[in-house]
């Protein structure tokens, strides 16, 4: 299991360096010019390539590369081009804004998600059933960005239950886990989960059914064990499955989702990556990538050997 | 009388002083928290040079800080001038017309409790001119130098008394000195005490600023609001009404107007037109006002552009609907017929009138050899969103379908906002013009080198400056010498002007709209003033308790 874990960690490598090359090269060959995030639309080109001999721009892409490199490989993401900060500290900030919104979208989406999915399984070809797909085609169809306007319109415009923006009343700083500031997060943390409901809901759906028809759970019947008892053999047997789909699904939310964080100004590293796109500021934006790329990769891990420990079966050499 | 009468008519006359004393203008009183929703993603820069364009300008730069001149923005009726900030007066040097004398005015101090003087002054000019000095910032270069493209040096003469160099003589100069805001070079040293690089000193000094503005910072919360309370030592009159000011970045038009909807801001910027009718529906006031901001498309002079012919830059002048497109953003702009509207000091008088002619229009295509036959066939390089672009997309496809009519049919090469500024620099011979003959990148009008001289003097070619469509004419050059060697206010414009009417005679922009500058506001805001100008004072509103 050691080696295997270092196998893994060693993997990480040399997927940072292709994330932060790809990165990289794509922003480059992107039209536009890092440059802007400086200097503005009407600057005179004297000035244009004063700023971009002061911030090193001019140099040639691989030395601009090996120098980004060299300074990762010693902790250091690097400054924005737009603010002059240093970008582990926005996007730690930022990191852990995300955090808390993915973590309660996770929390609603993955409960609903296996409830409504394991009900269906139970209970194939049932009118629960046709709901349960009908909400995860629905939860995974409707554009997340869109559901969380119309959601904003009713719940903050219309009946003013629930504020429309911001990550609470003085920013996320003072963050605290009180009405005040959580009221924040439940209409974006809605909007961000319907997509893990929809599909933890048809996964869980489709390994409760499958399991529910193997011999064994015939067998478990004909033995006289009790619904509850089945139930925990089912659950048992379709934990290691629904665990992998609901880590992939952790990881995309925290991605950030650039839409909904952009829609209900949650800053996170939604927002984040927004506006470093935007400015093509270089530096935040691989140094965003590339932290989320590490965290995708650990999250992985960390969901395989929670498989392995759940399912012996499972073996990792 | 009876007593009963006499005694309720002394009490009415006793109360009326009270009433009166009531009423009477008395010194005004700090009200409320204005929490304002911005456009931008992100906090503009609050080190004294702010960035993301007049938005920051508006927001980090005049409330927490002053320049040597600056916009009078007290009032909506008429276009905005420059009057005095931190210098009371200003004159060339008659013997050398590239150097300024400018007076300071006395005892004005930053909110760190330094005194303003000429040291200064001369500190602040070093801090984006003199690669040499310990604090010279490459950050803020690009924001300043651009926009005081001439100014060279500062020198100190006394105390209260500096000279500013030029590269060459320049009448234009104290306005371009509206953008240099000036920070506490006392606060900045004493942070770089504390702090290894001047990079870092400024990065200090952003989240703890020190200007001589009518407001001083509170609160920073990187990427998400900042927060001013009032300065009560501020120099000028008025001071600010308001207590506190909270900005908050919403990049998104949908969240800022269910923002101001749900009640979580008091003033949103550039609601969408689509959202106007319903804000006011509910009571919201909406403010606009004609802006010194052109929407045009800029014509290529060169190579096998069609728009090199007069009739046809004037034909496509003519034939563009401005109130149909008006009409398609509820209200929310100004017809442009040249780079100022009529009645600015540089309007001028030109011989040719934009209006909407189809006629005229299709007479002139005809004359320049194009119709039903030989439609003519136009490619324009735009962006679908963007800083001060409006609604790019809906007002150039209305425009398409417009031109259709006359046989112009119009192609449109679509990029990114950044990529469409980059692609402005290059010019329309650069391979990144994609073979366009215009380009539709707004600009500012209310600096004459940004709004006039850098698209008609021929020396502003790329990639020296946004003359993207490589114009060249003599004439031109010379009427733009002209208004840089006159040095009296009237004169000057006056000047500018002739340069303003020439330019709409030979019809070198295709001019479409001006902004208007559209802000929403809760009925609670009291005392906006919306002037003709990017720019607002917040110290006049404040907030009905």
């Amino acid at each position: 299991m050691i080696r295997y874990l270092i196998r893994r960690i060693l993997y990480a490598v040399p997927i940072a360096l292709a994330v932060g090359f790809v990165c990289f090269m794509l922003v480059q060959i992107a039209p536009g010019d890092p440059i802007n995030a400086i200097v503005p639309a009407d600057a005179p080109g004297e000035v244009v390539e004063q700023v971009r001999r002061d911030y090193g721009l001019d140099r040639p892409l691989p030395v601009q590369f090996g120098i980004w490199l060299a300074k990762v490989a010693q902790g250091d993401l690097g400054r924005s081009l737009a603010t002059g900060r240093t970008v582990w500290s926005d996007l730690s900030t930022a990191i852990g804004n995300t955090l808390t919104l993915a973590v309660a979208a996770a929390l609603l989406g993955f409960t609903l998600g296996c409830v409504l999915g394991g009900l269906a399984g139970t209970f194939r070809g049932s009118l629960l059933d046709r709901v349960a797909v009908g909400a995860a085609v629905a939860g995974v169809s409707v554009p997340h960005y869109w559901l969380g306007m119309v959601l904003v319109v009713i719940f903050s415009v219309q009946l003013n239950w629930l504020p429309a923006m911001g990550a609470g009343p003085g920013g996320s700083s003072d963050w605290a886990w009180d009405w005040e500031h959580v009221q924040h997060l439940v209409l974006p943390a809605v909007t961000l989960s319907v997509i893990p409901m929809g599909i933890v809901t048809r996964t869980v759906r489709g390994i409760v059914a499958e399991i529910m028809n193997q011999e064994f759970v015939v067998a478990l019947r004909g033995k006289g064990l009790t619904r509850r008892g089945v139930f925990l053999h089912v659950v048992k047997n379709a934990a290691p499955n629904t665990l992998a789909v609901m880590g992939l699904q952790l990881g995309y939310l925290m991605g950030g989702s650039i839409l909904v964080e952009t829609v209900f100004s949650w800053p996170g590293t939604g927002l984040l990556l927004n506006s470093a796109i935007f400015q093509r500021d270089l530096p935040v934006l691989q140094g965003t990538i590339l932290v989320l790329a590490m965290f995708f990769v650990a999250l992985n891990l960390a969901v395989d050997l929670m498989q392995t420990a759940l399912d012996p079966r499972i073996r990792r050499a | 009388m009876s007593p009963r009468r006499r005694l309720l008519l002394s009490a009415c006359l006793g109360v009326l002083p009270l009433l009166a004393a009531a009423t009477a203008p008395g010194p005004v009183r700090a009200q409320g928290t204005i929490r304002i929703g911005m456009t931008a993603a992100d906090i503009p820069l609050t080190h004294g040079q702010p960035d993301q364009g007049f938005e920051g300008n508006r927001f980090t730069g005049i409330p927490l800080y002053d320049s040597l001149t600056m916009w009078d923005l007290s009032q909506g009726e008429r276009p905005s001038t420059v009057i005095p900030g931190l210098a009371t007066e200003w004159s060339v040097d008659p013997n050398d017309r590239t150097r300024w004398i400018f007076r300071l005015r006395r005892g004005v101090r930053f909110h760190d409790g330094s005194a303003f003087d000429a040291d200064a002054v001369v500190w602040n000019v070093r801090k984006v001119l003199d690669r040499e000095a310990p604090h010279y910032d490459p950050r803020q270069v690009g924001l300043t130098a651009t926009r005081m493209p001439t100014l060279r040096r500062a020198e100190k003469v006394d105390d209260h008394t500096v000279a500013l160099y030029t590269s060459e003589p320049d009448s234009l100069l104290p306005i371009n000195l509206t953008n240099l805001f000036m920070a506490s070079p006392a606060h900045w040293e004493r942070l770089r005490q504390q702090h290894p690089t001047a990079e870092a000193t400024w990065n200090a000094f952003a989240a703890n600023p020190s200007g001589t503005g009518p407001f001083r910072m509170a609160r920073f919360v990187p990427r998400e609001r900042v927060e001013y309370v009032r300065n009560p030592d501020y120099w000028g009159e008025p001071k600010a009404r308001a207590e506190r000011i909270v900005l908050l970045p919403i990049p998104e038009p949908n969240a800022r107007t269910a923002a101001l909807l749900s009640g979580q801001v008091d003033w949103i910027e550039a609601p969408a037109p689509d959202a106007v009718p319903q804000l006011r529906a509910r009571g919201m006031q909406i403010f606009q006002n004609v802006q010194p901001h052109v929407w045009p498309w800029q014509p290529c002079f060169v190579g096998d552009s069609p728009l090199r012919d007069v009739r046809v830059r004037r034909a496509l002048n003519l034939a563009i609907d401005r109130e149909g497109l008006k009409q398609l953003l509820n209200g929310m702009m100004v017809p442009a017929v040249g780079t100022v509207p009529p009645g600015h000091p540089w309007w001028g008088n030109p011989s040719f009138r934009i209006r909407t002619d189809k006629a005229e229009a299709r007479r002139l295509l005809a004359e320049a050899g194009y119709g039903p036959q030989r439609p003519l066939n136009l490619r324009v390089q735009i962006s679908a969103s963007g800083s001060g672009q409006m609604q790019p997309l809906a007002m150039n496809e209305f425009i398409q379908q417009d031109l259709r009519s006359l046989h112009v049919n119009v192609e449109f090469d679509v990029v990114d906002w950044n990529t469409l500024f980059t692609n402005w620099r290059q010019g329309c011979q650069h391979a990144t013009a994609r073979g366009a003959h215009a380009i539709n990148v707004s600009y500012s009008a209310m600096d004459p080198f940004f709004g006039l001289v850098r698209f008609y003097d021929s020396r502003m070619a790329p990639p020296v400056s946004n003359n993207w469509g490589h114009f060249n004419d003599p004439r031109f050059d010379r009427l733009v010498a002209e208004a840089r060697n006159a040095f009296e206010p009237e004169a000057r414009d006056a000047a500018l002007a002739r340069l303003q009417a020439a330019g709409v005679d030979e019809a070198l922009f295709i001019w479409i709209a001006h902004d208007v500058g559209p802000r929403a506001m809760s009925p609670r805001v009291r005392g906006h003033v919306q002037p003709q100008n990017w720019f607002v004072d917040l110290r006049y509103p404040y907030i009905q308790q």
